[in-house]
């Protein structure tokens, strides 16, 4: 019988159990002290309170901390680990210095809460290679965030957004929980690592073939990747726009990550092959499908949307897509370039968001069109927008670009000729080139077009400026200088023997 | 000191963004100041590099875990296309004076996309050399979408999306070549010298080569610029036809010829009686200078003639490309720098000094107006430039043509008599054109103009005038540029194509 | 072949370039003048032919008639990449060529006087015509010579289109469409002789050519497989033939010349018929035959037909033309045709017969003569014209005159004298080239003389008849007051007119000349 060892757990956990202690610092003082302040200054405090308990964790979580491995497995401490949890920090700090000019709520303090919550969620959903550890974890960041969906009371939409998740989301769960099933009783151990092994040590198993299914369906729902992306358009458009900011940066980036360990560590052995000639049955083929649908779908109907929320949502599609095809190649060089990738689209998407809750609140709704002549009524922020669509976009010297190249070698890399997988490549460059146009068709509106004529330039907090602006110069430097957070991206993959 | 052309253009750029917007004067003169210093960087730089060998001008690690250098070198033919656009640049500020409407912008843009252009001229590093390319593309939809013309916004989104699907497929080809050759260096020089297998060069060469062909023209993946170039504004379309075409040849030579020069060999069969990628783009090329130059006899509106014009001079470089002979490759690259320059001219004459004072492009409708007798100056410049683009000896076309028709009697005797034909239709639209323009309608007709036609400024005629003297410059010396040409062709870069050829 | 030319001064200071450079000179200084003292444009204008015609006077005094090869040689590095060389020199035909322009210059600028629009501009571009005029006639290398010849075309072009009667955009644009081809062919042409040899020179180019290694490299570097080496040789001359035909031109290529002729102004008429026709006899003097012979031997008979149709068909074709521009036109052409006859007849093989080889330093002779002497008496022919179309306000159809002698009889007798240099009268100055045409082709191509003697009668028979229904006959009412000539143009005619007598009964003025240089031409030619 394993014994948990309760002081190494606490000791490796203090950066989960911070961030847990201001949330629950933040609600309170909400609740005690702060009923009846302005909005503004509630969750100036509340925010405040949760940053600094997130800077707390991250100072935790600085390499040359400690490392291990509790229950051999149940809860991982590498420097891997620490890098995406430090990454999903900071994007949650991001959030709530969005959030700040908020009003769609008064419950403040929960909202605060969910958010802190919901990254602690992930926080053990990346440091676990537990199945039930990994279910519980992302139960707990999954309800967090169909409450933050729903968080405006006022708003139909923001219902509507929520119980779609959350309908969406607990099918899928329940699909994943019976593949985990599955596995266990396949393999007799709910550690990813045992359950490789096991794998490997058969020919395939149909029982297995349902579990990669399964797996796939409940996490393809979490990335959003087609066919089980149908909640994304709503929820991007509905919830509240820290929320929705929340779910396309930070989720994303907890979920990819434990998407690619449960399939390169729990599924070895079951890749399969996708070469035309000698195929193999496997998650990769099953992959390549879900990737190709992703990118097909997604940027075909981002064309004809209007509406610059559900634009984000089906471009969201399709970079899952993008993204995926680093599983297809499921090596450390990929998966250095997947944590790139996803680390700078979170950027972006948090950027956009960002200038979402400017000009939502001076102009009214979110559609492409209201967005005629911002460059004139607002430069700074239409810079902003500039740096960030044209990074989505994937335009060099930004680090969308740099994202796609590193993820693109590193998939011809292992390809060995394999005429599937450069077809693929090709596919998605290709893809990325109708992307262009209607990324393009934003920045056309933004910058082309003139704005109405009774316009009136666009005001916007002091602080947000900052921060997008923190955020588009990001996006600039780490695509000029990608070494910045790419050698240590590889430094830690390699250093934690993924 | 080259670096400095990239760095002070994306400077000149950022200070103009910084600007206040009232000032329409200092825009213009920091815009033209930045320009003229570029320009007389690289002039520096070619009088001082007579030997035309390779010479390293910056060189730092830059992606250390991709063995990706921020490496920058030139050699002759980088020293010849970097003046060129030096040239064009202070022309095009000069063309564009009468800007008034956002011209913060407008310049900024305009020198953002002259600093990548610098940057592609001088990348030794593929990947930088791939950025700088991509880099190109955006401020293009900025300046024909907001300042052009004619289906501005339709044009535009061509353009840009013809260029980028064009690089993406030079994208494709140069991961492949990174990737089979180890992963270890996007460096020109190691990646040319790697031998890759006969096979994998034959399918890498053409998607490179059509890649960059996309954007240098080649027929039939030209249809974007013929659009693009009439719904640009003058300086835009200067620069597009005179410089941004050229990088697609540039590419085409720089890059698929030098990295997969294997890739031209024969296939070993023959198909419709062509038996190699080489045979295949030669006569794309042929049928290039043909189509532009027969579509362009029979348009009515005087920019359409022009865009068409460019496609027909840009055929004549990727047939002396495919010569394979190094007078044909000489002369391909003098072509660069003629047709730049007479793109220039011809833009400048037809966009700024007719169609913004007369508003209308239409030839039938200009006749009347007797622009011979009101504008002179630009009728004599047209004159000018008319003959220097259909190969008058004397300026810069002539040279070129004369070069790249000495490769191919050399590579592809059989093609000379449609080169022939080409050259003639080159002499037939131009006049056609000139003569519907300034110096058709009888007397009896005279049709004014609603207003009195503002007189040509002095910018306008510095402009034209520094283009002229170029074109006669490079058409009576060519040797000048030929001395820097002819040691970088020999250089051990282009060992593989030499093997082959010459 | 290369000459050491004159003595060492004469060599080291450069009078060809000079003279190429001075009317361009005169054109940029006429176009700084602007459009306000017109009168002090012309003259300026004038003043530079004169200057040319000074230099011109001088190089024919210094030259040495007896010596081989070219004189006055300058000789510059240029491109040495592609072999190009800044190369000038002249021997006999070139000194006989440049002396040509620079008579006709002056008489085209003097028949122009009275043009009144642009007029800076009209003078800059006849002085332009002139520079490239004198650089095709002395230059030694392709390169350059091909830049001169060209650059021809565009003032050529505007003077007919800009100051041209109604047809004048149609006939321009024909003129340069027809020209244009030729040169394109010629110029493919010669890029593959230069790939063959690696050379634009001339001299050396000629030496290959008569040495019979021409063709043979030319075939091998080619490698055109799908034609035999004799079909290549062909296809390069043809291309460059054809540069030379449609100038001078040669029936069936010369329907763009009278239109021309007729719609451009008759000062430019002039230009045109006196000099610049005479490029293309030049060039197939200087360039076809020297390089192309053996390729012309093959093709003789082909060549002496065209001759001989573009005699006598043009000949016959003027007899019909009712407006005198056009008569002349067709005149020309004839005129020029002689000079082709002599020319292929001189390319037939002899096989070095003595008797032969006398009769072709004849016909080369002649042909030199005949150049010369055509375009002064054609230059003056219109001349006449121009001063016709001033009194009668541009009137100038063979039957709207008639009984001019009566009213402007100092005119008649002038023009007279002119009309019968044309017809060929001997001691006037047409006969003797058209004398040593006939009598030195006539024993090597017997036929094609034979059936050229028509066009002799035609031509006589056409100019009588100018001379009849122009100035005899019943008056016109409306010309009854026509002026006579001026002083001024008494004194600028008289000279011309006498120096046609001279030529006609002192031709070893000329002759004494250009015998040696039409000797050595015959000589050289490859005879196997």
């Amino acid at each position: 019988m394993n014994v948990i060892n309760y002081g190494q757990l606490l000791q490796l956990a203090w950066p989960e159990i911070i961030v847990t202690v201001a949330a629950l610092i933040a609600l309170a003082a909400d609740l005690l002290f702060f009923r009846r302040s302005p909005l503004r200054t509630r969750f100036l405090v509340a925010a405040s309170i949760a940053s600094l308990g997130c800077i707390a964790a991250i100072y935790k979580l600085l390499p040359g901390s400690s490392e291990g491995a509790v229950l051999g497995g149940v809860f991982l401490s590498n420097p891997a680990t620490h890098l995406v949890q430090i990454a999903l920090l900071v994007i949650a700090i991001l959030t709530l210095f969005l959030s700040l000019d908020s009003t769609f709520t008064d419950h403040v303090g929960e909202f605060v809460l969910l958010i802190l919550l919901a990254t602690t969620g992930m926080m053990f959903l990346v440091a676990s290679q537990d199945l039930l550890v990994i279910f519980i974890s992302l139960e707990l960041l999954s309800l967090s965030v169909y409450i933050l969906a729903g968080f405006d009371k006022r708003s139909p939409r923001s219902a509507e957004a929520a119980l779609k998740y959350f309908l969406f989301g607990g099918m899928s769960a329940a699909f994943m929980l019976f593949g985990f099933s599955l596995l266990y009783g396949f393999s007799n151990s709910t550690n990813l690592v045992q359950i490789g092994s096991a794998i490997q040590a058969v020919p395939l198993n149909p029982l297995v073939i349902l579990a990669i299914v399964t797996t796939v369906v409940g996490f393809g729902f979490k990335i959003a990747a087609a066919p089980f992306h149908f909640w994304a358009p709503d929820v991007y458009q509905g919830a509240p726009t820290p929320s929705a900011a929340f779910i396309a940066s930070g989720s994303k980036v907890a979920s990819f990550f434990i998407f690619f360990q449960v399939l390169a560590i729990g599924f070895a052995g079951a890749e399969g092959s996708a070469t035309l000639h000698h195929f193999q049955s496997g998650w990769v083929p099953v992959i390549v499908t879900v990737a190709v649908a992703s990118m097909l779908l997604g940027n075909l109907v981002a064309i004809t949307q209007t509406s610059l929320r559900r634009l984000l949502a089906y471009s969201a599609v399709a970079h899952a897509g993008y993204m995926l095809l680093a599983y297809v190649a499921h090596s450390e060089q990929s998966l250095a370039a997947l944590l790139y990738y996803v680390a700078t689209y979170a950027l972006a998407t948090l950027g956009i968001f960002g200038i979402l809750t400017v000009t939502e609140k001076q102009l009214g709704s979110d559609k492409i069109s209201d967005l005629a002549g911002l460059s004139r009524r607002a430069p700074f922020l239409s810079a902003c927008l500039f740096i960030f669509v044209l990074s989505l976009a994937g335009i060099p010297p930004l680090s969308g670009f740099f994202a796609k190249f590193l993820l693109f070698t590193a998939v011809l890399a292992v390809s060995s000729g394999s005429k599937l997988l450069i077809g693929l490549i090709i596919f998605a460059i290709g893809m990325s080139a109708v992307s262009l146009y209607y990324y393009l068709r934003v920045l056309k509106t933004a910058f082309v077009s003139d704005p109405p004529t009774d316009a009136a330039p666009i005001q916007s907090p002091v602080l947000l400026k900052l921060v997008v602006g923190l955020l588009a110069a990001g996006v600039v430097a780490l695509g000029c200088a990608p070494d910045l957070i790419l050698n240590q991206i590889l430094k830690v993959i390699h250093a934690s023997g993924l | 000191m080259l670096a400095w052309t990239i760095y002070i253009s994306f400077l000149g750029a950022l200070v103009l963004l910084l600007l206040p917007s009232r000032s329409a004067a200092l825009v213009r003169v920091v815009a033209l100041a930045t320009t003229l210093v570029t320009f007389a960087i690289t002039l520096t730089a070619f009088l001082q590099h007579r030997s035309g060998e390779m010479f390293t001008v910056v060189d730092h690690p830059w992606i250390s875990s991709m063995g990706i250098h921020f490496s920058l070198k030139a050699d002759g033919i980088s020293l010849t296309l970097l003046l060129l656009t030096g040239v064009i640049g202070v022309c095009g500020v000069l063309f564009s004076w009468n800007i008034d409407h956002r011209i913060k912008e407008f310049f900024a843009f305009y020198l953002v996309l002259i600093g990548a252009v610098y940057g592609v001229f001088l990348s030794f590093d593929l990947f930088l050399l791939f950025v700088f390319y991509e880099i190109v593309v955006i401020p293009k939809y900025f300046l024909i979408a907001i300042w052009g013309s004619t289906r501005r916004e339709y044009a535009a989104m061509k353009l840009v999306l013809y260029s980028f699907i064009g690089s993406a497929m030079v994208l494709v080809g140069l991961i492949a070549a990174y990737v089979v050759a180890g992963s270890k260096s996007m460096s020109l020089g190691d990646l040319a010298g790697y031998h890759y297998s006969p096979h994998f060069q034959m399918w890498a060469f053409p998607l490179v080569f059509v890649g960059f062909g996309v954007l240098a023209g080649l027929w039939p993946f030209h249809t974007w610029a013929p659009t693009g170039h009439v719904a640009a504004p003058t300086a835009a379309s200067m620069l597009l036809a005179g410089v941004v075409m050229k990088l697609g040849a540039y590419g085409c030579l720089r890059v698929a010829m030098t990295l997969f020069p294997l890739g031209l060999a024969p296939w070993g069969f023959h198909v419709l009686g062509l038996g190699s990628w080489r045979d295949v783009f030669a006569v794309l090329a042929v049928i290039g200078i043909l189509y532009g130059a027969l579509v362009a006899l029979v348009q009515k509106d005087f920019k359409f003639v022009i865009g068409y014009s460019s496609i027909s001079h840009m055929g004549f470089i990727l047939l002396g490309l495919m010569t394979l002979n190094q007078i044909g490759l000489s002369g391909a690259v003098v072509q660069m720098v003629s047709h730049g320059i007479l793109a220039g001219l011809l833009f400048g004459v037809v966009g700024r000094m007719v169609y913004s004072r007369t508003h209308t492009r239409d030839l039938p409708a200009l006749g009347p107006m007797h622009l011979s007798k009101l504008l002179p100056f630009a009728a004599f410049t047209f004159v000018i430039a008319g003959m220097a683009s259909m190969g008058l000896p004397g300026f810069s076309g002539f040279a070129a043509e004369l070069m790249i028709l000495i490769g191919v009697w050399h590579s592809y005797p059989t093609l000379i008599f449609f080169v022939g034909i080409g050259l003639i239709a080159g002499v037939a639209y131009i006049w056609r054109a000139m003569q519907q323009a300034f110096f058709s309608g009888s007397s009896a007709i005279v049709v004014q103009p609603e207003h009195p036609l503002p007189p040509i400024t002095f910018p306008e005629k510095l402009g034209a005038g520094i283009l002229i003297c170029s074109s006669v410059i490079v058409g009576t010396f060519p040797q000048v540029f030929l001395n820097v040409i002819h040691p970088a062709l020999n250089s051990p870069l282009f060992q593989g194509l030499r093997n082959g050829g010459w | 072949m290369e000459g050491t030319g004159m003595t060492e001064t004469m060599n080291s200071f450069p009078w060809l370039t000079i003279l190429t450079l001075v009317p361009i000179v005169g054109a940029l200084a006429v176009l700084a003048m602007g459009g306000r003292n017109k009168s002090l444009v012309r003259w300026t204008a004038l003043a530079f032919s004169a200057i040319s015609l000074l230099i011109t006077l001088v190089l024919w005094h210094s030259f040495n008639s007896a010596a081989d090869g070219f004189q006055f040689q300058e000789l510059h590095a240029w491109i040495p990449s592609l072999n190009v060389s800044y190369r000038v020199g002249i021997d006999g035909l070139g000194l006989l060529m440049l002396l040509l322009t620079s008579i006709v210059v002056p008489i085209g600028m003097l028949a122009s006087w009275q043009i009144e629009e642009r007029v800076p501009l009209y003078f800059a571009l006849v002085l332009m015509l002139q520079t490239c005029l004198v650089g095709t006639f002395t230059a030694l290398n392709f390169f350059h010579w091909f830049i001169f010849w060209e650059l021809a075309l565009i003032p050529a072009f505007f003077l007919v289109r800009l100051w041209g009667g109604s047809g004048s955009a149609k006939a321009a644009m024909q003129f340069l469409v027809y020209t244009m081809v030729g040169s394109v062919a010629m110029l493919l042409s010669f890029l593959a002789i230069f790939l063959s040899t690696n050379t634009f020179d001339f001299s050396e180019i000629a030496t290959m050519g008569q040495n019979g290694t021409l063709m043979p490299a030319v075939v091998a570097k080619l490698g055109w497989h799908l034609l035999t080496p004799e079909h290549v040789a062909l296809v390069i001359f043809f291309g460059a033939f054809l540069g030379f035909a449609v100038k001078v031109p040669l029936f069936p290529f010369h329907t763009w010349l009278p239109s021309t002729y007729a719609e451009a102004p008759s000062g430019t008429t002039i230009l045109l018929t006196g000099a610049m026709s005479k490029m293309g006899v030049y060039g197939f003097l200087r360039i076809l035959l020297p390089i192309f012979s053996p390729e012309m031997q093959k093709v003789l008979n082909l060549l002496l037909w065209l001759a001989v149709a573009t005699v006598v068909l043009s000949a016959y074709t003027a007899m019909a033309q009712k407006d005198l521009k056009r008569i002349f036109a067709y005149s020309s052409i004839n005129h020029l045709g002689y000079c082709l006859l002599a020319i292929f007849a001189v390319a037939k093989y002899t096989g070095g017969d003595a008797a032969l080889t006398t009769q072709k330093f004849a016909a080369m002779n002649g042909v030199f003569l005949q150049m010369f002497n055509h375009g002064l008496t054609a230059a003056t022919l219109f001349w006449f014209i121009a001063m016709l179309e001033k009194r009668t306000g541009g009137v100038r159809g063979l039957d709207d005159f008639g009984g001019l002698r009566k009213v402007i009889p100092v005119f008649t007798g002038l023009m007279g004298i002119a009309l019968f240099s044309s017809l060929g009268l001997p001691g006037l100055n047409g006969f003797i080239g058209e004398f040593l045409i006939f009598k030195g082709s006539f024993p090597l191509v017997t036929w094609a003389t034979s059936l050229s003697v028509i066009g002799l009668l035609i031509t006589a028979i056409f100019i009588l008849g100018v001379i009849q229904r122009v100035f005899s006959g019943p008056l016109k009412e409306k010309w009854a007051q026509l002026p006579d000539l001026t002083l001024g143009e008494r004194l600028t005619l008289v000279p011309v007119i006498g120096f046609m007598f001279a030529l006609g009964l002192y031709p070893q003025l000329i002759l004494g000349v250009v015998n040696h240089t039409a000797i050595q031409m015959a000589i050289h030619l490859r005879n196997f």
